[in-house]
């Protein structure tokens, strides 16, 4: 057994009855490794498993196949008072019959901590979220943004090897989520420990984490880092969930090491793209286009070389521009019905109109052949 | 709202409908004046008229003679009624400490079964409301005679030799009174219960409370609003009550509510019943203040 390892899912399957007597498949064969001091988040929409697996982590579930395992040890029916993990949740679960202090001196009162420990403690937990002098409150007295506090300093408190957090920033506007998730980042680097986090907010997912796990009906699609996950999507889910891309459909006419040729039926064009994983001749594929990646000119200006080697050029006319300020946003048709976004940055200042695209003029897109990704259909 | 005209505010003649129409405070009187009648028709009036009647004196053929009198009070200062009186109070506590005991863990169970099992338990609870209350206890008196179906089942299984001769004894009293008074406690007791999130329980396992312990820390401290709205409900008609120890408890066992209800209906007494009343309330109102208070949560209760 790996000694770094924190947290080791083993072919985990988690099903559940329906109230119609059905069942439902929440979780689908996983299987991921979570290295001691690492952010892990697992980001996918609702109902694709994430809290579930959170869950069986902390033992409010037990999976129906497979092995937690934590810290090297096999979790099988292990009780959640049992287990060296702790758990920040949604909804905070506050005590509300008792004081913010008596909140988090709960879990060290449970552990049998010394009196004059368990204050030292709770009031070093309470100054690490900045709540200090706040301990003699009840919960209800305090804001959301102060009860979330409440809610990490009551887990970290019990110096978990493990800290699993269930979307405690849902419930947050959004500038409080932001400052919060550079304060749970910097919590983490801190203490370091290992933080397993659950969102459905991709953002939040990228802007913390060390790797992140896309989860989509059950099934981990990817694991990796979030420049993996953004600009090497290993399947169609995970390239819609994750940032914006446009998506082309097609078939492959040719297929080398690292370059794939693919006919785009609708527009009877060829464009060659990077892959990787299980392709084959003929199949049909998806075509996936991040929005930022394509370079557009204007159709009647001269360029130098008609196609560079290392890009793919479509045409299209401009069909709607938005101006956002750090970029224009645009829509341009490529023919057959198909739409493409493509977003410039608007990297020089001016005021003069003509320097932005507006509708219905004629453009050509370059795209990087290393950012023109080809995927597989995902089965459905 | 719209501020009227200066013209129109300073008319001669008072109004009803201009005053509701400008006057905030006519208006809030308006509005609240429905509420307030039926209190003061359905419990202030009652209330001094018991305690108007409670100072007159009786008349030789049990009319009332309108004459101050304090003497009601000074009968009740006798050791009879000081036992009856401290007889009830101890059938009262009983009775409310029994359901407590038994109710908490059916409100417990309420609260956490499926909810089809819990529409019909609750349906259940409340279906002996279907009948009337004086059918019930003499359902009663036929389980509980001697020779009667309580008996009879025992005998029958071996479990005594003779009859236990229950009817008619204070125990056939505290049946009646439990039996009766349960799903007042039951169903408070059910609403606190239910309303506990789950994910409390959870956090109390998670930070290493294993499902005792929980259970003593988390789930008990928040029901007792339930607890206490449930005792108040049982408590208190409990410490009137009257049917049930006429049936149950025969000549043997009688609470102060049927010395009231005595000298009410048969002693034709009614300043001296009234003043039983007035004693009985003023005694209940300081149990339960004093209970509410002690609990820590007489300021919820009291809104």
């Amino acid at each position: 057994m790996n000694s770094d390892i924190a947290v080791e899912f083993h072919d985990i399957v988690k099903i559940f009855p329906t109230p119609e007597g059905g069942t439902v498949t929440a979780v689908d064969h996983v299987s991921l490794e979570i290295k001691h001091g690492e952010f892990f988040s697992f980001l996918g929409p609702s109902g694709c498993g994430k809290t579930t697996s959170l869950r069986m982590m902390a033992g409010f579930e037990w999976p129906t196949y497979g092995e937690v395992i934590i810290n090297g040890r096999s979790m099988g029916h292990t009780p959640p008072y049992m287990r060296p993990v702790n758990t920040v949740f949604q909804n905070y679960a506050l005590f509300q019959h008792m004081t913010v202090s008596q909140n988090v001196a709960f879990g060290l009162e449970m552990e049998k901590v010394p009196r004059t420990e368990i204050d030292q403690r709770v009031g070093e937990a309470l100054e690490m979220v900045k709540l200090g002098g706040m301990g003699r409150r009840k919960p209800k007295q305090l804001s959301g943004g102060q009860q979330q506090r409440v809610a990490l300093a009551r887990a970290l408190v019990k110096r978990p090897e493990v800290l699993l957090l269930d979307e405690p920033l849902g419930a947050l506007d959004l500038k409080l989520r932001k400052e919060m998730q550079l304060e749970l980042k910097a919590l983490q680097e801190h203490v370091g420990i290992t933080f397993i986090y659950v969102t459905h907010d991709q953002e939040e997912a990228l802007t913390m984490s060390n790797r992140i796990a896309v989860m989509n009906k059950g099934k981990a699609l990817q694991i990796g880092g979030a420049v993996e996950i953004y600009e090497r999507p290993n399947c169609r889910f995970v390239a819609d969930f994750i940032g914006e891309t446009n998506f082309l459909t097609g078939t492959i006419k040719t297929l080398t090491n690292d370059r794939v040729i693919v006919l785009l039926n609708s527009l009877n064009q060829e464009i060659t793209g990077i892959w990787q994983g299980d392709l084959s001749l003929r199949q049909a594929v998806v075509v996936s286009i991040r929005p930022e990646k394509v370079r557009l000119v204007d159709d009647d200006k001269k360029e130098i070389r008609d196609l560079p080697r290392n890009e793919n050029l479509l045409r299209g006319k401009v069909v709607t521009t938005a101006y956002i300020g750090s970029d224009t946003r645009v829509v341009l048709d490529i023919g057959a019905g198909l739409r493409m976004r493509a977003w410039e940055q608007n990297a020089i200042s001016t005021l003069d109109p003509d320097a932005y695209y507006s509708s219905g003029d004629a453009v050509r897109m370059y795209i990087p052949i290393e950012n023109t990704l080809v995927l597989p259909e995902d089965a459905s | 709202m719209t501020n009227a005209p200066a013209h129109t505010s300073k008319g001669k003649k008072f109004s009803l409908v201009r005053a509701l129409r400008e006057n905030r405070v006519a208006q809030g009187l308006f509005l609240i004046f429905p509420a307030n009648f039926y209190l003061f028709l359905l419990i202030v009036l009652p209330l001094l008229l018991v305690t108007g009647l409670s100072f007159l004196s009786r008349g030789e053929y049990g009319q009332i003679l309108f004459k101050f009198n304090l003497a009601n009070y000074a009968r009740l200062f006798n050791a009879l009624y000081g036992k009856i009186m401290l007889f009830s109070l101890a059938v009262g506590i009983g009775t409310t400490v029994l359901c407590l005991l038994i109710g908490y863990p059916m409100a417990y169970y309420l609260a956490h079964a499926s909810e089809r099992t819990r529409s019909l338990l609750l349906f259940l609870i409340l279906l002996p409301f279907w009948t009337n209350f004086i059918i019930r206890i003499y359902a009663w008196m036929m389980i509980l005679r001697s020779g009667g179906f309580l008996d009879s089942i025992l005998l029958w299984a071996h479990l005594t030799k003779a009859s236990l001769n229950l009817l008619y004894s204070s125990t056939a009293v505290m049946i009646g009174m439990v039996y009766e008074f349960l799903p007042f406690t039951v169903l408070p007791l059910y609403t606190s219960l239910e309303k506990i999130d789950n994910s409390l329980l959870e956090a109390a396992a998670d930070l290493g409370a294993p499902p005792w312990k929980a259970f003593l820390r988390i789930t008990l401290p928040l029901s007792f609003p339930g607890m206490i709205a449930g005792t108040i409900l049982t408590f208190i008609p409990a410490m009137g009550m009257f049917v049930v120890s006429d049936l149950l408890g025969g000549a043997k066992t009688i609470l102060i509510g049927n010395v009231i209800r005595n000298q009410f209906l048969t002693a034709r007494d009614w300043p001296f019943g009234a003043a039983a009343s007035m004693i009985l309330m003023l005694l209940t109102m300081i149990f339960t203040l004093y209970y509410t208070r002690k609990a820590g949560f007489g300021e919820e209760l009291l809104v």
